[in-house]
């Protein structure tokens, strides 16, 4: 039993690490004041990316850089729609998602069914690796897994106790406050949007070359509706995003560890989006008691003629 | 740096040949640029709309498959007109519809006994009813505890689809269905009649057109109508003017659901007399219905132009994927795409634009 419930924390940590990259480029878009519905789209796009240049190259880096880069131009179509032409942000998103889906579905198709051919390594940490059951669980992943981790404290910290920081949050909170203090609004909310995308865009790599290393259409099956959920579950916390993310990596390893024990898999399978669904509920209880919620200007565009 | 500054200057009014041009001009755009993104794909976009439009409108065939799809895209795009306009993004429209398959197979799996001249608006009604219980979930949770509606909506797509592939590989699966995944056939009676030689289930039909009449002239000639179109609008106004915003909010989400529940229905009871797993029953109807509803601007009435127009792109896109070898997910990018030139054209009806570098 102990091992049971060991290898499944193992198993949920790279399981987890998709959300938590799309998770945490999130956060920030949303702290500008910009939801990005796209990150389906996003983290598609990233996925058939890192996977069709890393098969094609044989560098698993060139394809995680290629998954970033298509990541960030695809939200700066999202940026270009909600931040400068100030449409809906709702619709944009929807639109970025189904754009993303289709594209990636012609762009793959070469793929499907290949192997990926070259894979990322466990990195074993000297030392820290060889404690007894800490070292399997925490120390024996690939880099990218720590990147993510390691991204946390960073961006939390940059978000909290910079001045950039302070400025994305103001951007966010109070756009008109923060042009009136000579803040360019619509760059940091650009910076902020892209920044989202191409967080994305390596989560949809991890899932395409290390979490399942294969390309299938449609691949991400609703992984970034749950980054935007999850979103709102970290109330916009870095720090929360981190605790989000390998809950819902441990979900879905039990989705799959619950199958031989005779529970339908159609069942077990709606347990993400079921849980979602209560976690959102939760958190818009919390959000009410210690009244903290989304960024100010969430969803609405800034226009100094409209002041 | 710089980034592009475009100025808005509001328009004190709208020239009445505007929003038809302004649309006009988007979709000429967005079928460039999706040319633009087939041609850097490798796929010859000329030969791709040629065959789409072939497809979809060039023979009897393919204008009764068009007329076909168009039911329930008329059906789940109406509704999702009065819910955006009421500012309830029911993204979910899908599982609703979903949802509405489900109820329906039910009826015709247990009241199977009943006349075909009550079953027939049994299975209506159960449609309706099985669509608009998925919806006042999100409705219930964003007016009770101000859960985001566009992603319970969306999360419950995901748990119908699974309800469905759950009770055929299971419980409703039929005796005699070698081994497929279907439910038994639904009684004679529980199927709605086709137009000779072809799929088109014409009292689904029906009912749909008269849908899209009666809620264009809900939301323009009744007080309900009007309050909704203020909340949707400026939902500030609206709570001083003492409307009710839970009540709005609930209704819209209802009768959207449950026009998403009765196009499921007329899939099963229409066409496949049985519940199939759920992408041979939608291929994206809930999805490509907001489309619908946005490509006509919310309004009802021109809701039905645009069904028949994106019936017959998913038409013609099946057309193209089986001709030209395309993945499935082809149709997604014209979704995609026109969405985005639709919502920005929308722009020009209200604004004066221009670009200052």
């Amino acid at each position: 039993m102990l091992e049971f419930i060991l290898s499944a924390l193992r198993a949920a940590i790279p399981a987890g690490t998709p959300l938590l990259f799309g998770t945490l480029g999130e956060v920030y878009a949303e702290r500008s004041g910009v939801l990005n519905l796209g990150v389906e789209g996003m983290m598609i796009m990233g996925a058939v990316a890192g996977f069709g240049v890393s098969q094609t190259t044989g560098s698993v880096w060139l394809g995680i850089l290629a998954a970033a880069v298509v990541g960030g131009l695809m939200a700066l179509i999202h940026a270009f729609t909600s931040v400068s032409l100030r449409v809906n942000q709702v619709v944009s998103g929807l639109a970025l998602t189904m754009l993303g889906l289709g594209v990636s579905g012609l762009i793959g198709k070469p793929f499907v069914g290949q192997p990926l051919a070259v894979r990322l390594q466990p990195i074993n940490i000297p030392l820290l690796s060889d404690i007894p059951v800490l070292g399997i669980l925490l120390f024996r992943f690939d880099l990218m897994v720590y990147l993510g981790m390691a991204l946390v404290p960073v961006l939390s910290f940059v978000l909290y106790k910079t001045r950039l920081g302070v400025t994305l949050r103001s951007v966010g909170e109070n756009p008109a406050a923060a042009d009136a203090m000579g803040v360019n609004v619509g760059l940091v909310r650009y910076a902020a949007v892209i920044f989202g995308g191409v967080m994305a865009g390596i989560g949809g790599a991890y899932l395409s070359m290390a979490y399942a290393p294969a390309w299938i259409e449609g691949m991400t099956a609703g992984a970034g509706w749950i980054v935007i959920a999850l979103t709102i579950f970290a109330i916009w916390d870095p720090r929360r995003a981190l605790l989000g993310a390998y809950l819902f990596g441990g979900v879905r390893v039990l989705q799959f560890r619950l199958q031989p024990l005779g529970i339908s898999p159609n069942l077990l399978n709606m347990l993400p989006f079921l849980l979602t669904i209560g976690v959102l509920w939760l958190s818009s209880g919390q959000a009410a008691k210690k009244r903290i919620g989304a960024p100010a200007s969430l969803m609405s565009a800034y226009s100094r003629e409209d002041r | 740096m710089k980034i592009p500054h475009i100025r808005f200057e509001k328009r004190l009014e709208t020239p009445r040949w505007l929003p038809a041009v302004s649309l006009l001009v988007a979709l000429l755009l967005a079928m460039l640029t999706i040319g633009i993104i087939f041609l850097a794909l490798g796929v010859n976009p000329l030969v791709a709309f040629q065959r789409i439009f072939r497809g979809g409108f060039g023979s009897v065939f393919g204008l009764k498959e068009t007329i076909t799809k168009t039911i329930p895209l008329l059906l789940t795009g109406v509704g999702l007109t009065l819910a955006f306009k009421g500012r309830m993004y029911n993204i979910g429209a899908e599982g609703q519809l979903l949802m509405g398959a489900i109820f329906a197979t039910g009826v015709a799996r247990f009241l199977p006994g009943l006349p075909a001249i009550v079953m027939i608006p049994v299975l209506f009604l159960a449609g309706f009813v099985g669509g608009a219980l998925w919806a006042v979930i999100p409705a219930f949770l964003k007016t009770r505890f101000r859960v985001d509606e566009v992603l319970t909506s969306l999360m419950l797509v995901y748990v119908a689809s699974e309800a469905v592939k759950f009770l055929v590989y299971g419980p409703w699966r039929g005796t005699d269905t070698r081994g497929f995944p279907i439910t038994d056939e639904f009684p004679a009676a529980a199927q709605i009649p086709q137009l000779a030689a072809s799929r088109i289930h014409y009292p689904t039909l029906i009912v749909a057109v008269l849908l899209a009449i009666l809620v264009y002239l809900l939301l323009k000639r009744t007080k309900l109508g009007y309050e909704i179109r203020v909340t949707g609008e400026n939902p500030a106004a609206a709570h001083y003017a003492g409307m009710n915003y839970h009540k709005i909010a609930m209704l819209v989400m209802v009768i959207s659901g449950g026009l998403a529940g009765l196009a499921g229905m007329g899939e099963v009871a229409g066409i496949h007399y049985r519940l199939r797993p759920p992408d041979s029953i939608s291929p994206g109807y809930g999805f490509t219905a907001i489309i619908v509803a946005w490509l006509a601007r919310l309004n009802p009435l021109a809701a039905i132009l645009t069904s028949f127009l994106l019936g017959g792109l998913l038409v013609g896109g099946d057309a193209i994927q089986i001709a030209l070898n395309l993945p499935a997910a082809t149709v997604q990018i014209f979704n995609g795409v026109i969405l985005f030139f639709v919502i920005a054209s929308e722009l020009f009806n209200q604004y004066r634009i221009r670009l200052e570098v």
